[in-house]
């Protein structure tokens, strides 16, 4: 297991297929393991032959002999190393492709298991997400860029976009799949390891398709359910002064336009769920650490942090940005 | 040891009579002259030697584009580019080096160039339609640049899938600019193809045999065979989005029951392909090099052609690995799986038979050599990463990441750009006449190769490292800055490597040894002409003993006689066994090639704003090809004869 010691030393990422933290991307590291060591083994073999070749019979002189090296005895001994080089390829492609089709399998047989249900829904350039628990509207959760799972359950990443073609994309976890407008794709996964795993979109989509990552938040089943009962509850209402005058800023401002904070009038499904945005460890999609400064600056022109985003700049006195981001900060 | 001495058929003309034939050659094949002569020539290699100094100049000028890319990606978080002009200028590079560059250069190019001297021929078949292929690749690639100047340059991806680059997300003309590239790239490509496969099925030296045809010209025929299927999916792609994009058509949109899928199957039905279509004259190239550099035949000839078909056929059944990840079902993945590593059956043939016929050689290291050995140690590697890709579940992580941008440049470098310069290292004295300085040779070979191992190699691991395609920037705190700092820092090297050739190039036209008929002691009829060779090509016009016309020549090998040498007359032969079948005459010189595609590109890049510009285009595109088509009087007559001693 020294390779794997090198391995994760080497991938030691929140975003790498070498560093798997779910059941798929475990089985697909050893069927990528198994294929690279075949595939560096006979390349070395390869080019140490041809190393050797060369070394040992080139020409010395400085210019181009006019008599040719041909004897018919040398060629049929080579005609049958060729055959048995080209056989062993043939065996070693077997080896990998069964181990491929046995991968796919085992990737795949999850799928019929009891899962939690997740859509997914990709913009340009953010993720929509619901939990459509007992498919019942009212307990229904919906967030964005940020995907609670309960460690050791199976879930199915329910896919589709609202726009153009995005592919979702956890490496740790598991392997990609397209989220095609016209189109409804399923992952199935299961997180073994509690903690935060970054993902990004993996399908060119446009001017933001570079800051256009999610979280996957893996969490015990006990704080999972803890945090799910928290995202179904509404806003809470403003209870200072400054905060209510925050919401009014909210509430009269562009930003209803587009977000929705359940409680409040605000019901627009163009951009985020808000509701609870203060319990999102990131905004902008993965961009910006969510603190005020951060969000001073997003609010006051998103434009200079992710160019062609769709929220439009919003300039305010410094009082109501102050009061907003209070209210904000309330949306726990 | 069997040692055999080499017959070199060089020309010499040891008569007053071989000499007065020659002038009468020369005077009845010229090219025109003058300013105005430029736009009438159509020998095949006036064309050919244009193919490649503009697919190379446009390789520069994608490098280049390459190099600003490097520059934004240097940095975390930069801000060199605006997103907008990185998406312009990744979309640019990889359009223009494979539409302007990989494919033109490994092709039409090298075919139009080599393949009628390699047949030994004078001319290709339908010198005008071959003229009127360059004039409307030259103007993609200028359309594409002045559009690109002006801030309209394509910015959804060499792929263009849809509904990106659709009416609905694509607004302006960048996409419909991409899809016109396309048209006129296909047609110059599908053009070649045909005179390409009529070239070598009908105008083969008599006695080259379907087993005597050089492995480079077998090479080109299986690529003229794959453009002629694999082109017509990506022009129906690219002309239905553009349907939908200024005549609201709707195959492309989900919300009427159009389909977004269906693009990305008719694109990679061609995508796909299209790699191969610039690696197999690649393969064929390695495949000329090593024998000739190892002083003996290739060894399994039989087997490289084979596995040069066999490699066309399978390439059209593994467009759906590009697709693994949109959610088809697994029996279909399962298929493509099966059918994306079988291709590695054909290429491992290839690569056995080639590593024997070095180590039963004799090799010679000289630079085109060197150029052979590079593209091992690339290509190999390029090969094994496919392997990755062909799995369905590695796929799924591995694709769309910088894994496979790492995959395909060591596959299409090392397919086509290192036997690229292998060649012109090669054929660089049979085209200018000057030898190119083999000190400078290496240093452009090595610069180039460490160059581009420094650049592509860590791209492999930030894949693996999670790293996606396609992203103008990255987040200072994702580990990823270290290792596009040392893939920057490469491209200074391929730059240098690329420099240093140019260098050669330019000291070599000016003061390079002068070079004989065949310095290399090559077997290939290319190497029986003048260097560079007159516009007559052969003076005598040769027979073929072998696979190696001139290592395989009798001591009196015979040639062809009796021809009319005082007009553009041509021998055609059987597909089968090359026996002389009858005479044919190749046109002349004319400018109407050059004024339909004149009007050609006006009706295309017109019909980008209106398109009614495809009506009313058609009128002068008919003019012209009545013009092009017009026979004289004298050409008439001589047809007629021609006729009657055939069927007498």
């Amino acid at each position: 297991m020294n390779l794997r010691a090198t391995a994760l030393l080497f991938f030691s990422s929140h975003q790498s297929p070498l560093n798997p933290a779910g059941i798929q991307a475990r089985h697909i590291e050893h069927n990528l393991v198994l294929i690279f060591g075949i595939t560096s083994a006979v390349y070395l073999i390869v080019i140490a032959v041809l190393f050797f070749g060369v070394l040992r019979n080139h020409a010395r002189e400085g210019f181009v002999p006019h008599t040719l090296v041909e004897d018919p005895d040398v060629d049929r001994k080579a005609t049958y190393i060729v055959g048995g080089a080209i056989g062993a390829t043939v065996v070693l492609l077997f080896v990998m492709m069964i181990s491929s089709f046995i991968t796919s399998h085992r990737t795949a047989v999850l799928a019929n298991a009891q899962s939690l249900k997740i859509d997914v829904y990709g913009h340009q350039w953010w993720w929509e997400v619901e939990y459509p628990m007992d498919e019942q509207p009212f307990r229904m959760v919906r967030t964005a860029n940020e995907i609670h799972v309960p460690v050791g359950s199976v879930v199915t990443i329910h896919a589709t976009s609202r726009d153009v073609i995005h592919s979702f994309w956890a490496p740790n976890i598991h392997g990609k799949k397209d989220l095609i407008p016209g189109y409804e794709n399923d992952l199935t996964l299961e997180v073994d390891q509690p903690g935060t795993w970054r993902g990004q979109c993996a399908e060119f989509c446009g001017l933001q398709h570079a800051h256009m990552a999610f979280d996957i938040v893996a969490q015990s089943r006990a704080d999972f359910d803890r945090w799910y009962v928290q995202q179904l509850s509404a806003a809470p209402e403003p209870t200072t002064p400054q905060t209510i005058h925050g919401r009014d800023v909210f509430l009269n401002h562009p930003c209803m336009m587009c977000h929705t904070i359940r409680g409040t009038t605000a019901g627009s499904t163009v951009g985020p769920d808000l509701t609870h945005v203060a319990s999102r460890s990131m905004i902008a999609a993965g961009t910006l650490k969510n603190t005020p400064g951060n969000m001073a600056g997003w609010i006051l022109n998103a434009q200079s942090i992710k160019p062609g985003v769709r929220m439009p700049p919003n300039p305010m006195p410094g009082q109501d940005l102050n009061d907003l981001l209070a209210y904000l900060e309330t949306l726990r | 040891m069997n040692e055999q001495h080499v017959v070199i058929a060089e020309e010499s003309y040891t008569t007053t009579s071989d000499a007065e034939r020659a002038a009468q050659l020369a005077k009845v094949w010229a090219e025109p002259s003058g300013f105005l002569g430029w736009f009438k020539a159509v020998h095949h290699t006036t064309i050919g030697k244009r193919y490649m100094v503009t697919a190379f100049g446009f390789f520069l000028a994608a490098g280049l584009l390459a190099g600003a890319m490097r520059l934004q990606l240097a940095f975390p978080e930069a801000h060199i580019m605006s997103p907008d002009l990185y998406n312009q200028v990744f979309t640019m590079h990889g359009s223009v080096m494979m539409f302007l560059f990989a494919v033109p250069m490994m092709f039409e190019a090298l075919s139009v160039y080599f393949v009628p001297l390699m047949v030994g021929t004078r001319n290709i078949a339908f010198p005008r339609l071959n003229a009127f292929s360059y004039y409307l690749f030259l103007f993609a690639g200028l359309m594409l640049f002045a559009f690109f100047f002006v801030n309209s340059g394509p910015d959804r991806g060499w792929f263009s899938y849809v509904p990106l680059s659709g009416p609905d997300y694509a607004p302006g003309k960048r996409a419909d600019i991409w899809a016109q590239l396309i048209t006129f790239t296909e047609i110059s490509g599908l053009c070649v193809a045909v005179e390409v496969i009529v070239t070598v099925f009908k105008l083969r030296a008599p006695g080259m045999s379907l087993n005597r045809i050089p492995i480079f010209v077998w090479g080109e025929v299986v690529t003229s065979f794959m453009v002629i299927f694999a082109m017509p999916g990506v022009v129906v792609a690219s002309t239905m989005l553009l349907l939908d994009r200024t005549a609201s058509t709707q195959f492309f949109n989900p919300a009427v029951g159009g389909d977004v899928l269906l693009f990305q199957h008719l694109f990679w039905w061609f995508g796909h392909p299209e790699v191969y279509i610039i690696f197999i004259p690649g393969t064929a190239i390695v495949s000329t090099i090593a024998a000739t550099f190892s002083r003996r035949h290739v060894f399994g000839y039989m087997a490289l052609v084979l596995s040069l078909i066999a490699t066309g056929f399978i390439a059209f059944g593994l467009w759906v690995h590009h697709m693994f990840a949109t959610g088809i079902p697994q029996m279909s993945e399962g298929f493509f799986t099966a059918a994306s590593m079988m291709i590695a059956i054909p290429a491992g043939t290839q690569i056995f038979c080639w590593l024997a016929t070095i180590l039963t050689g004799k090799v010679v290291l000289k630079t085109p050599m060197w150029w052979v050995l590079g593209f091992f140690f690339v290509f190999i590697i390029g090969g094994m990463t496919g392997i990755f890709v062909a799995s369905v579940p590695v796929d799924l992580q591995v694709h769309d990441t910088y894994f496979v941008v790492a995959h395909f440049h060591y596959v299409l470098i090392g397919g086509a750009v290192f036997p690229m310069f292998g060649a012109f290292a090669y054929w660089f004295p049979k085209l200018t006449g000057r030898m190119l300085s083999e000190m400078l040779g290496l240093w452009s070979f090595w610069l180039f190769t460490i160059g581009f191992n420094i650049t592509f190699f860590p791209m492999h691991i930030l894949g693996l490292r999670g790293m996606p395609r396609r992203v103008y920037t990255y987040p200072a705190d994702a580990g990823w800055t270290a290792l596009n700092q040392i893939e920057s820092v490469g491209y200074i090297f391929l730059f240098l490597g690329v420099a240093v050739f140019l260098y050669n190039v330019w000291h070599s036209l000016r003061r390079g040894e002068m070079a004989p008929a065949n310095p290399w002691q090559a077997g290939g009829l290319e190497w029986a002409t003048a260097s560079p060779p007159a516009t007559y090509n052969f003076l005598n016009m040769p027979t073929v003993n072998g696979s190696e016309p001139l290592w395989d020549a009798l001591p009196d090998q015979p040639v062809v006689s009796g021809m009319h040498e005082d007009v553009r007359e041509i021998v055609t032969t059987r597909i089968l066994d090359a026996e002389p079948e009858g005479r044919d005459e190749m046109p002349g010189p004319t400018a109407w090639p050059f004024i339909a595609a004149v009007v050609t590109t006006a009706l295309f890049i017109g019909s980008i704003f209106r398109p009614i510009a495809v009506s009313i285009g058609a009128i002068p595109l008919a003019i012209a090809l009545i013009g092009w088509f017009w026979p004289t009087r004298e050409e008439s007559q001589r047809r007629a004869r021609r006729n009657i001693w055939e069927q007498s």
